[in-house]
């Protein structure tokens, strides 16, 4: 009953969302505003009737009505509330409809919020917009439908997929999908410049919050992501470069490239036509990655066949690739650019560096994750990339990328002496390098993590002056250390939130220096009473338990006492548990922490447990905290860059509008 | 082919029979022993090539009994055949727990870890393995990356180049109008600063 | 809301400079992007194949049968040597649950056909060698059995889990797939017609 009136919401939401697209091209055709506006309240109009089909999910979940193929999929009457809420986007039909109910919500504020200034881009973004939402809406509403009846009604559920219960496994999707949806709207702000001809940086200002907010939340999903699989997929890491994961990795790095690559533009008036592939890709890129996350084409021999909605996709891709590059190729003259980079040590010239690195990352990633794919074409094999290649092939990468995060800031626009750089790169090289012979003094020989430390800590000087560069010079002003830098952060949260971000990805890249490079293992079989011992470690087992737990769980659970040098610090429990109705096993580990390491516990189940005897896995993961701690300092950064600050944005809107009448500045 | 196959199923159930008993007994392992395998095994993965490493091993007539670290060793570059991008050494299912007994098996009849992977290869194929073989086509598809990085490397060389060409002209004719001080001034840094301060 | 040290722009610097034209950088990267994406979606379509059907001709491959299995006393043989002969493809593993409904009644079949022009082969996919070997003893299976080396045969037959059984006919057409465990009498049903078939020709 409920769930036709949400169907019916959706197939109206699909057709107001044509409606939506055809009446600010028409309006924008004959110009009569009042037919874009009509668009407009139509795009507006999509959110409730979205919202109003999920509720009509959520309410059936909430009721064990089991008559939805969707709710017998991913619920089951003994599930607890918030997980019956939260299994929205549990499946595929679910995930699909919670997608489109973000994207709705977003394109809602958009053209609440962004109508006065941007008056000209309006039909075009409407139509941009709209375009994404009648294909997402329609793969809802009759391709993966949630509202999908059975034929007989079943009195049970088959519950969620355990894998997805962990409170991380409930934040980690809507976030990523959250990054997701937010590079729809600088793509279609690119589209409207491009279909205008409004080829300046207006278009770049105007989503510059946006892009960073959806840039932010693929950021924190990415974070959550590989905290919710150290915590629960026990096997002592965060990060395996699973096809999923790059598959959300991918759209990250192409935004990244994109935020830094646009001050090129807005500063210099160069790289046009690269900002504009670089917003295509990266939209394209998220579009793959909904996809690749949601059919799991690239992990499994058969999800592509089994998938209906894969060739929708790939079609939906290609369509919108080809209708960004017949635009891009029309207006290359205006994209063209007079200004040249003067010299290799400037600011623009590091900017590209940044770009060439990221790019070259994301090649190797691209390619290393669609690999299977492309064997089975060539040698009817499919063949498999696992995470020791990735490692090999992005690390030196990914290292010179950390040091240009280092230097990059101190270079200027248009050309800086190399005397200069050196002289400012001098002294913190040297203290670096001080810095990294005491760690080598103090017994580290590995020259991978030597090497990556004093790039790492080299960076993390440079930027550190540059923070005290800028305070110093306004305490000359007399103002205190902390109100100085107060006050230096506000003026220009932009520069000053970048360096922030910058610092959370080094103390982040110390992190995984550490747990890479000096990760220990073993494992073992002990006997009740018996005890391990690794480095300073020493963990005794006090036996084993086995119980039933909530729903169909079976919980084994260990009992073990750690000892640091001989004194007890914590009584851990790891455990394995096993959803009896399906047969997955999960095993989930217990962990010691402290700012330095993890002493990291799991119960392995490969080997038969009883009451007396168990084998344990045991890691130390030096420096994992670091990780963490840098995520959050990330996010921090992040959030300084893109907060508002009413006062500029009265300025930049006036610089907008002049810029939107043409007068330029 | 046919009698090893027969040699490692025998092994196979002698080491399986025996399971409980094939671990390391632990109270005549001093805790340095744990220590030393462990900076061996941490040695062995970090300073010595894997190709060394191999050399290390010496062929072993009778069985001898094999450590879970090393079965973990050999199982962490190979990935489960059934379940989805699980490197075989985490992978908790049954059928992984059972690969890396036979796993166990074979080092304990005296194979290298290339042997090892040579069998999961004959068996389940390159996909089986974490680091795809570099032969024929799979070689070019492995390379690709490489050539990607490069090409764009020439791309960006070319353009630099040909900017630094331009450069003199840029500066004398463009510049002359706008591109002023590109030599900044010593104490730039602050007073770029203290200006950015005043005039906004 | 950008950098604030900005010295201002002025759009006419280098005028009449570079014309806006198609550069060999440019073209060569629309060509770079347009091929990964060509790449990339016929690697899609190939990915699709699905499992060939009724009426196609079965992918031909080559067996190495486990120890103490053989055919005609050979201890490989490839699907072109059986043409003339009816072949029950059955791919199995030992920890599949539902291949253990079948396994008795492919082996009694087995027998019943043992002196017709029948073939019983199993495969064994994506399994553990010693638990293979295993199973086949639990069940006293004595027709040829054989492992997937390098999961080809599976792959050629895109089979989409197991047990899944193919019904060969003697000109080495499929006749019959069946997905999930077999029925005894509907498989004594295609076999009897395939040999029939066979007979007339």
């Amino acid at each position: 009953m409920i769930a036709d009136l949400g169907f019916f919401a959706l197939v109206i939401a699909f057709g107001v969302s044509i409606y939506a697209a055809v009446a600010a091209w028409y309006g924008n055709r004959v110009d009569e505003p009042r037919w874009v506006e009509s668009g407009r309240n139509a795009v507006i109009l999509v959110f409730p009737l979205v919202a109003l089909s999920a509720g009509t999910i959520i309410m059936s979940l909430l009721n064990n009505d089991f008559s939805i193929e969707y709710v017998w999929r991913v619920s089951s009457i003994d599930m607890p509330t918030y997980l019956k809420v939260t299994s929205l986007w549990g499946g595929q039909a679910g995930s699909l409809l919670f997608w489109n109910l973000l994207l709705a919500l977003f394109a809602a504020v958009v053209m609440m919020r962004k109508w006065r200034v941007d008056r000209e881009f309006m039909p075009y973004v409407i139509i941009v917009i709209s375009m994404t939402q009648v294909f997402f809406l329609g793969i809802s509403a009759f391709i993966e439908n949630p509202f999908t009846r059975m034929t007989v009604i079943p009195p049970d559920g088959n519950g969620l997929n355990p894998l997805l219960r962990h409170p991380g496994m409930i934040i980690h999707p809507p976030m990523l999908y959250l990054g997701f949806v937010g590079f729809v709207i600088p793509y279609s702000f690119a589209m409207a410049a491009l279909l205008t001809n409004k080829l300046d940086d207006r278009w770049i200002r105007t989503t510059r919050r946006w892009t960073l907010v959806a840039w932010l939340f693929l950021s924190l999903g990415l974070i959550l992501g590989g905290r919710w699989a150290y915590d629960v997929l026990g096997w002592g890491g965060y990060w395996a470069w699973d096809p999923v994961e790059n598959a959300s990795l991918m759209p990250w790095l192409a935004g990244t490239a994109f935020l830094h690559s646009v001050m090129i533009q807005e500063k210099r008036n160069m790289f046009k036509m690269w900002n504009m592939f670089l917003i295509v890709m990266t939209y394209c890129l998220v579009i793959l990655g909904t996809f690749v996350v949601r059919s799991g084409v690239i992990s499994s021999v058969h999800s592509f066949a089994q998938s209906a909605i894969g060739p929708f996709f790939f079609a939906f891709i290609v369509i919108m690739f080809l209708f960004s590059a017949y635009w891009m190729t029309k207006r290359r003259e205006d994209l063209a650019t007079e200004n040249q980079i003067n010299s290799f040590l400037s600011r623009e010239a590091a900017f590209l560096y940044n770009n060439f690195l990221i790019m070259a990352i994301l090649a190797v990633v691209f390619l290393f994750t669609y690999y299977p794919i492309f064997s089975e074409l060539f040698t009817g094999e499919k063949g498999f990339v696992g995470a020791p290649v990735y490692e090999q092939a992005t690390a030196p990468l990914f290292a010179a990328l950390l040091l240009l995060m280092g230097v990059a800031p101190l270079t200027m626009w248009y050309k800086t002496s190399a005397k200069r750089l050196e002289m400012s790169l001098l002294w913190p090289a040297v203290a670096t390098t001080v810095i990294v012979g005491v760690i080598f003094a103090l017994g580290i020989r590995y020259w991978a993590a030597l090497l990556g430390m004093w790039i790492v800590i080299f960076s993390l000087i440079l930027t550190l002056i540059e923070f005290w560069k800028g305070t110093r010079a306004r305490m000359k002003r007399g103002e205190n250390v902390l109100t100085a830098y107060g006050h230096l952060l506000s003026r220009n949260r932009r520069r000053y939130g970048g360096y922030w971000i910058h610092i959370g990805v080094l103390v982040m890249a110390f992190g995984i220096i550490g747990t890479e490079v000096f990760q220990q293992q073993t494992q073992l079989n002990l006997q009740n009473g018996e005890s391990l011992t690794m480095g300073n470690y020493e963990m005794v087992f006090n036996g084993v338990e086995r119980f039933p737990g909530p729903d169909d769980l079976l919980i084994t659970e260990a009992d073990v006492d750690v000892f640091y040098n001989g004194r007890f610090v914590k009584n851990l429990n790891p455990r394995t548990e096993l959803y009896t109705r399906t047969g997955q096993p999960m095993t989930i580990p217990a962990a010691r922490s402290t700012i330095s390491e993890d002493f990291y516990v799991l119960l392995v189940n490969w080997e038969p447990t009883s009451s007396t005897e168990a084998t344990f896995r045991v890691y130390v993961n030096p420096l994992i905290n670091w990780v963490w701690a840098g995520g959050l300092i990330f996010v921090i950064g992040t959030l300084i860059a893109a907060w508002p600050d009413p006062r500029k944005e009265k300025v930049a809107e006036a610089k907008r509008e002049r810029m939107a009448l043409g007068v330029g500045d | 082919m046919k009698e090893e196959r027969n040699l490692i199923l025998e092994a196979y159930f002698v080491v399986r029979k025996r399971q409980p008993t094939t671990h390391y007994p632990l109270r005549t392992m001093s805790s340095r022993f744990i220590v030393l395998s462990l900076f061996l095994t941490m040695f062995a993965s970090l300073l010595v090539l894997p190709a060394a490493a191999q050399d290390v091993e010496t062929e072993e007539p009778v069985l001898r009994e094999v450590s879970d670290d090393e079965v973990n060793e050999v199982a962490k570059d190979l990935y489960c055949p059934v379940c989805e991008n699980t490197p075989l050494d985490v992978c908790p299912t049954k059928a992984c727990a059972d690969w890396r007994e036979l796993i166990r098996t074979k080092l304990a009849a005296g194979e290298t870890k290339q042997d090892v992977f040579d069998y999961f290869v004959l068996q389940y194929g390159d996909s089986a393995l974490a680091r795809p073989p570099k032969t024929g086509i799979n070689f070019v598809l492995w390379l690709l990356p490489f050539i990607a990085v490069a090409l764009g490397l020439v791309f960006f060389a070319r353009y630099m180049k040909g900017l630094r060409q331009d450069d003199p002209e840029t500066v004398t004719s463009a510049s002359g109008v706008q591109d002023v001080s590109p030599e900044p001034a010593p104490d730039d840094y602050s007073a770029r600063v203290e200006q950015e301060l005043k005039g906004k | 809301m950008t950098d604030t040290i900005q010295p201002t722009e002025n759009p006419t610097v280098g005028t009449e400079k570079s014309k806006p034209k198609f550069r060999v950088t440019t073209i060569l990267l629309w060509v770079a992007v347009i091929g990964i994406l060509a790449l990339v979606g016929w690697g899609l379509i190939n990915a699709n194949k699905t499992r060939p059907e009724a009426g196609q001709t079965a992918p031909g491959f080559t067996v190495h049968y486990f120890d103490g299995y053989e055919w005609e006393n050979a201890s490989a043989s490839t699907l072109e040597e059986m043409k003339g002969k009816v072949v029950v493809l059955n791919f199995w593993a030992s920890w599949c649950v539902e291949c253990r409904v079948e396994a008795d009644l492919l082996e009694q079949a087995s027998r019943q056909y043992a002196n017709e022009d029948v073939v019983f082969l199993g495969v064994a996919y994506a399994d553990v060698e010693p638990n293979s070997i295993e199973y086949l003893k639990e069940f006293g299976i004595t027709y040829p059995n054989a492992p997937d080396l390098g999961t080809s045969i599976s792959s050629d037959y895109e089979i989409t889990g197991v047990p899944e059984t193919f019904f060969i006919g003697k000109d080495g057409v499929i006749a019959n797939v069946v997905i999930g465990p077999v029925n005894g009498p509907a498989m004594m049903n295609t076999i009897n017609t395939l040999l029939a078939e066979g007979g007339s020709q």
